[in-house]
């Protein structure tokens, strides 16, 4: 008893509340990511893994580029050219190779994790705020968010024009129906090359901003990436589902991606704050993961289920037994 | 128009599942022709259309649209000469999208598409007035995902798409057999409008052969992957269930044997 006491009064609210920007921060950097999952896991319907490596792909490229004396943008744009780069392997993997969609990932994944070891020479790249110009930094937290910020509005502004574009919607189609769209003449290996570039070209940049904010590039930074932007994109499915119903339009969808970032950089920062063990966080991110993915199944399934059915109809026969009697 | 040259096709080749599914298939479609496509399971019926469609690739032989040797063009380099529906009314339409952007899709089927507006805003009046025609209601639904609709409404939409870019040939794959006969009615005489109105060669299989003798101004029937009758002009307009099921007998050297195609309505 004594123990719980001096847990829960060990627990300094003051402390989540310092913590929070930070999460807020990291959340909406991940949220970039996480949209480039929501382009190839929602509109192409296609688990890209590549993303693992591409992630620390952008960092890398983006550290080596800063300490040979690159300036910071054009090495940030040179890390999402990297990134596209990886996602037009998987997509030759993929559409000219006939490899299936989740292998074709993991192949340059793993090709990647050597590929960014030769990029930054060792494993770890430190590139801190006081020896470079940064576009944003965990030293300058509110300056971070608001860049963070203007970021995912361009990305959003963009992926909004784009997939309504004639080309874009050849992206979506090829997705939900790729029989029809060839039917009309799409080119649908064509639509997964150019969505699995923009999607790991997007990850890449955001793996760049990533090493940026923490102050070092790391050859395992983009490890279980591929998981914290499904539990984005799926938080924000959720979340703007139980707020707009049916009626979230795709400008608010692509929205939500961001907020589920920050809600999963959130919890996250929960579970920090309760003292769980630090070795135990991809175990709390495996569970909330779940349990969202999880969840619209479930709650579909209690308003359809046999169970409901049997105890209906218990209810409504013993009555009319009752009656009979 | 159309010509099929000699055409070959055998799927799963030296195995116990070996199907010789086309066997020497010849046919020329005059501009114009409406033609039915009957004959029982396994006969080659949707194997042909498939083989226009470029599905797959041949075995031998050609396919030829306005004299031009179509047959080593892959699927979606086919698509704009034809316009296809399917069996399935879930096949034709991408079910998270919108009636309109379906429309709009097909709609630039052959053309570049490049990074202008998926959906101009001078197309909402002319799709609208193009889905008025059906009295499906669904003028008034255009920017409902085409997934909340009927697979007759769907078969409707698919049918429109086939054919809101004229394409020089339409291909039918028994694209009433998924619907209730009410609905069936419905589609096949939207078809038919379709067809008339805009002059269009088509090629429709069917199971069904009251519809084959009733609709298009020609008969085929196929067994055993090759055309075994041919039948247009005053022939078929005299043509009854019969006739067609004497003339197949005596065509092929033996009875029809699949009940489903008996089905008269």
């Amino acid at each position: 008893m004594d123990g719980i006491i001096n847990y829960f009064s060990s627990l300094n609210p003051a402390v989540f509340a310092s913590q929070l920007p930070g999460n807020i921060a990291q959340g909406i950097i991940w949220g970039l990511m996480a949209l480039g999952v929501f382009i190839t896991y929602k509109l192409l319907n296609f688990a890209d893994l590549t993303v693992d490596g591409s992630f620390a792909t952008g960092g890398a490229v983006t550290a080596i580029l800063l300490i040979n004396g690159v300036p910071i943008w054009p090495a940030t744009l040179i890390a999402l050219a990297a990134g596209i780069l990886a996602g037009l392997v998987t997509g030759f993997l993929h559409t000219v190779l006939g490899i299936p969609d989740i292998l074709a990932g993991i192949l340059t994944q793993i090709a990647l994790y050597s590929i960014n070891l030769n990029i930054m020479g060792k494993a770890n790249l430190p590139i801190s705020y006081r020896n470079y110009t940064l576009i944003l930094s965990g030293s300058n937290i509110g300056r971070a968010i608001i860049v963070g910020l203007s970021f995912a509005v361009v990305v959003i502004g963009l992926m909004y024009w784009y997939f309504g574009t004639e080309q874009g919607s050849t992206i979506r189609s090829t997705g939900s129906n790729p029989a029809m769209s060839k039917a009309q003449g799409i080119n649908i290996n064509a639509a997964k090359v150019i969505a699995l570039a923009l999607s790991n070209g997007l990850v890449a940049l955001s793996g760049s901003l990533f090493a940026q904010y923490q102050g070092f590039s790391d050859i395992n930074m983009g490890r279980g990436a591929i998981v914290i932007g499904l539990a984005a994109v799926i938080i924000g499915a959720v979340i703007g589902e139980a707020i707009f119903r049916k009626r979230a339009n795709f400008i608010i969808k692509l929205t939500f991606v961001i907020v589920g970032g920050i809600l999963y950089y959130i919890s996250m920062g929960i579970v920090l704050w309760l003292k769980m063990p630090t070795d135990d966080t991809k175990l709390f991110t495996a569970v909330i993961v779940a349990v969202f993915l999880a969840f619209p199944y479930l709650k579909n399934k209690s308003k359809n289920s046999f169970k409901r059915v049997a105890k209906e109809n218990k209810k409504t026969l013993n009555r009319e037994e009752k009656a009979d009697a | 128009m159309l010509e099929i040259i000699d055409v070959y096709k055998t799927f799963n080749p030296g195995t116990v599942n070996e199907k010789k599914a086309l066997n020497g298939v010849n046919l020329k479609l005059n501009d114009g022709d409406f033609c039915t496509v009957i004959g029982g399971n396994g006969a080659g019926k949707s194997t042909t259309l498939n083989a226009i469609a470029g599905v797959w690739p041949v075995d031998s032989g050609a396919i030829l649209i306005d004299g031009e040797d179509i047959s080593a063009l892959p699927e979606h380099k086919r698509a704009p000469y034809l316009g296809r529906v399917f069996q399935d009314p879930m096949t034709g339409t991408v079910a998270d999208m919108e009636i309109i952007e379906n429309l709009a899709i097909a709609a630039r089927r052959g053309q570049k598409r490049g990074l202008s507006w998926g959906v101009k805003k001078s197309e909402r009046e002319e799709y609208r007035e193009l889905l008025k025609q059906f009295e499906l209601g669904l003028e008034d639904r255009m920017s409902s995902k085409v997934g909340l609709l009927s697979g007759g409404q769907r078969q409707a939409i698919t049918l429109l798409m086939a054919t809101i870019k004229r394409p020089k040939l339409l291909l039918l794959d028994e694209h009433t057999a998924a619907l209730d006969p009410k609905t069936a009615a419905k589609v096949l005489e939207l078809s038919d409008k379709i067809i008339e109105e805009n002059n269009l060669t088509a090629l429709m299989v069917t199971h069904n052969m009251k519809d084959a003798i009733t609709h298009g101004n020609r008969l085929i029937m196929m067994s055993d992957g090759k055309i075994v009758l041919d039948i247009s002009g005053e022939e078929k307009k005299k043509l009854t269930v019969e006739i067609l099921l004497q003339k197949f007998e005596k065509a092929s050297g033996s009875t029809i044997d699949n009940d489903r195609m008996l089905l008269g309505d």
